[in-house]
């Protein structure tokens, strides 16, 4: 019995968006897909136990998932729709299933469409690619179940009538649709990372496996993109210092503080690999390419060599100047020039960076360092107050106590 | 599939001559490649008139349904096979004519 629910549990992990993804293609219409699909799984929790595990869990799945589509479509249908329905099923092209023509590549570009909203994109990638629940995508992002539910139909409904189209775009916009797609991952990933909210833990698991078990797709799918490499890369070294990341009071750890023995050195392994493969492929790295070796750089040997993130960051500032990299930048040239130097850095983004915690933070630990404790307290309330995530205000509370 | 373009405008009647001059080498570039359907310009939102026919009596109101700080200033009717074809063409359009657009697809006519 153990066995049957380890099959249907992995088969759903494996199988669910290739199913979505199959079947959208050849009924043109993520709803039957995504209805079908998760008819065939209930079909298959029903079917396992009492007729066993049939050898390829996958395409009896799909073979599953297309009749329960056919039955929908027949049953629906008025006549004409129903010919329309036949022609398309003994319509179907067969396309050579090259890495780039997965059809669940399609469903990524789909799900991550700029045309769509920010949220919208995130909850149906959650949806149609990771096969989480409404109910679970709801609870990841602190909504009702009713309010995700609309927010996923609302989406869906927008593909249909604008004409949103299933395939992968053409050269010359894969880059920024690639980068599209990434944002996704890295808004899921950091969600999961540093989550948000009162009554939410600190760091959220889910959510951060989900994002690296997407971008692995995306990796397999796409293995010369440097910036899905990087990203990858990325999310692994960050992940890997999980377990050392918040202490138990649940306070955050900075880095420096960590126990690494609690990191995980295969991921660590795994993430060094992939910025070593980006480094020998002699390309100019891109954004994510850069933060995934500076994170290899924090979990290379007993201690962080400031020297080279200050030098990784004057790269990627010179890509993204946005104030969040310079704030970051500004970070590590203190703790390579010290203090003073990395206070004027920060006192410049003042402007732009007001009302984010991580700039207040920041600035507040500087002014201790440099003894001019009044206004770190003041920096210290400041970043408190705008923080969202628990284990930091844990941290930054204590911080502030701890010069009083 | 077709799509209405709206064009987004906060002033009326503002379209300069290089614009005109741009609109029409972008329209040239739709008509061959077949995505042309209709395009013109508006005149200013303050000199519509909204009717209400339903009744008995037909009622006339001066002035536009919405009052907006934004609205259409001119607008394009486009065929392409799918929404990023028309994305890519009309960014194009949006350059051409200086203005933000807005895509919006037309419901396909009963089968």
């Amino acid at each position: 019995m153990s066995d049957i629910r380890e099959a249907l549990t992995r088969a759903h992990r494996e199988e669910w968006a290739r199913v979505v993804a199959t079947l959208a293609k050849r009924f043109g219409n993520l709803d039957t897909a995504e209805d079908a699909a998760a008819e065939a799984f209930m079909t298959a929790t029903e079917r396992w136990p009492r007729d066993g595990i049939p050898p390829n869990p996958g395409a009896w799945l799909t073979t599953t998932a297309t009749r329960k589509a056919i039955d929908r479509i027949r049953r629906e249908s008025s006549r004409d729709a129903r010919q329309r329905g036949a022609e398309l099923l003994y319509d179907i092209e067969t396309e050579p299933v090259g890495a780039i023509d997965d059809d669940r590549l399609r469903l990524l570009f789909i799900c991550c469409h700029p045309a769509l909203a920010m949220d919208a994109r995130v909850a149906l990638t959650l949806r149609m690619v990771g096969g989480l629940t409404v109910t679970e995508i709801a609870k990841a992002f602190l909504v009702q179940d009713t309010t995700m539910g609309a927010r996923i139909t609302r989406a869906k409904t927008k593909i249909a009538t604008a004409g949103i189209p299933y395939r992968v775009p053409d050269t010359k916009d894969l880059p920024r649709r690639v980068s599209g797609v990434l944002a996704v991952l890295f808004l899921i990933f950091n969600e999961g990372y540093l989550a948000t909210g009162p009554h939410t833990p600190p760091i959220r698991e889910d959510l951060t496996a989900e994002a690296i078990r997407l971008t692995r797709l995306l990796h397999q799918l796409l293995l010369d993109d440097g910036e899905v490499t990087g990203m990858l890369g990325l999310m692994l070294l960050t992940d890997a210092r999980r377990s050392a990341r918040v202490s138990s009071q649940d306070a955050l750890v900075p880095l420096a503080q960590q126990d690494r023995q609690l990191w995980d050195a295969a991921l660590i392994a795994e993430g060094h690999a992939l910025v070593r493969e980006r480094l020998a492929s002699g390309v100019a790295p891109g954004r994510y390419q850069l933060l995934a070796a500076i994170n290899a750089v924090h979990t290379d040997g007993d201690a962080t060599d400031w020297t080279q993130v200050v030098a990784l960051y004057d790269q990627l500032v010179r890509l993204d100047g946005s104030p969040i990299v310079r704030l970051n930048r500004a970070i590590a040239v203190s703790e390579h020039d010290g203090a003073e130097e990395g206070l004027v850095l920060i006192d410049e983004l003042g402007s732009d960076l007001a009302e984010y915690h991580a700039y207040h933070a920041a600035r507040a630990k500087l002014l201790r360092r440099l003894g001019r404790d009044a206004a770190s307290r003041e920096a210290y309330d400041a970043a408190i107050k705008l923080a969202g995530n628990t284990a930091e205000i844990a941290y930054l509370s204590a911080q502030r106590e701890s010069q009083d | 599939m077709q799509y209405l373009i709206n064009v987004i405008d906060h002033r009326s009647e503002s379209g300069t001559a290089a614009e005109r001059a741009a609109i029409d080498v972008f329209n040239e570039k739709l008509i061959a490649g077949g995505n042309w359907v209709f395009a013109a310009g508006l005149a200013d939102p303050t000199t519509s008139t909204v009717i209400d026919g339903r009744g008995d009596e037909p009622v006339f109101t001066d002035g536009p349904f919405i009052e907006a700080k934004e609205w259409a200033a001119g607008f394009w009717i486009i065929e392409a096979p799918d929404l990023d074809v028309a994305l890519a063409l009309m960014t194009e359009g949006s350059k051409a004519c200086n203005r933000r657009l807005e895509v919006r697809p037309l419901l396909a006519p009963p089968a």
